[in-house]
């Protein structure tokens, strides 16, 4: 299949996931509440380890956690800011 | 290129959070507005979860007299709970009061 986004040149999805642990990211879930903190790990379910993590809800942020574990199925996407 | 796990390095995978707050005080955000707070007894791949002396918190949207949208929060205890890993949005660890 010729369509550019090639598997085996090392640029895929979880290769990008990779390259950002460590930084600060936003996490949006299918619900809208939006998670930013520091990406500690992500793993093939994109579930996603945060630390220090604002919970933001409509753009307000409503609570704070020092470590947060995400269950992967409500990720809707991972951004590095 | 053996990797040596002596179980308190920095999570590598996701779950590693998990299993650091086992037998700690734990809060789990659910689907559904509702949230919980207790001891971690158990957990699995999918996020089951066994929970002692757990308090939960509903979310309600109910309207008053004038039709206004109000927020109820409803509490309810309960001393062991199983919890299915597909309702689970969030788990944090809570630094014991």
């Amino acid at each position: 299949m010729e369509n550019g986004a090639n598997a085996g040149d090392g640029r895929d999805p979880s290769g990008f996931l990779s390259e950002i642990i460590g930084s600060q990211v936003t996490v949006k879930l299918n619900s809208g509440v939006v998670y930013k903190g520091e990406l500690q790990s992500v793993d093939g379910y994109m579930n996603i380890a945060l630390e220090k993590t604002e919970e933001h809800i409509d753009g307000v942020k409503k609570r704070s956690y020092g470590d947060a574990f995400v269950r992967g199925n409500n990720v809707m996407y991972i951004s590095a800011d | 290129m053996a990797d040596i796990d002596d179980g308190t390095s920095a999570p590598a995978e996701p779950l590693d959070l998990v299993r650091l707050c086992l037998d700690e005080i734990v809060f789990v955000k659910l689907r559904g507005d509702r949230e919980l707070k207790g001891r971690l007894h158990a957990y699995d791949s999918h996020c089951n979860l066994v929970l002692g002396d757990v308090e939960e918190t509903v979310y309600v949207v109910e309207e008053d007299e004038d039709e206004e949208e109000v927020v109820k929060t409803v509490h309810k205890k309960s001393e062991m709970m199983f919890v299915r890993g597909d309702s689970v949005v969030l788990i944090s660890p809570q630094a014991s009061p």
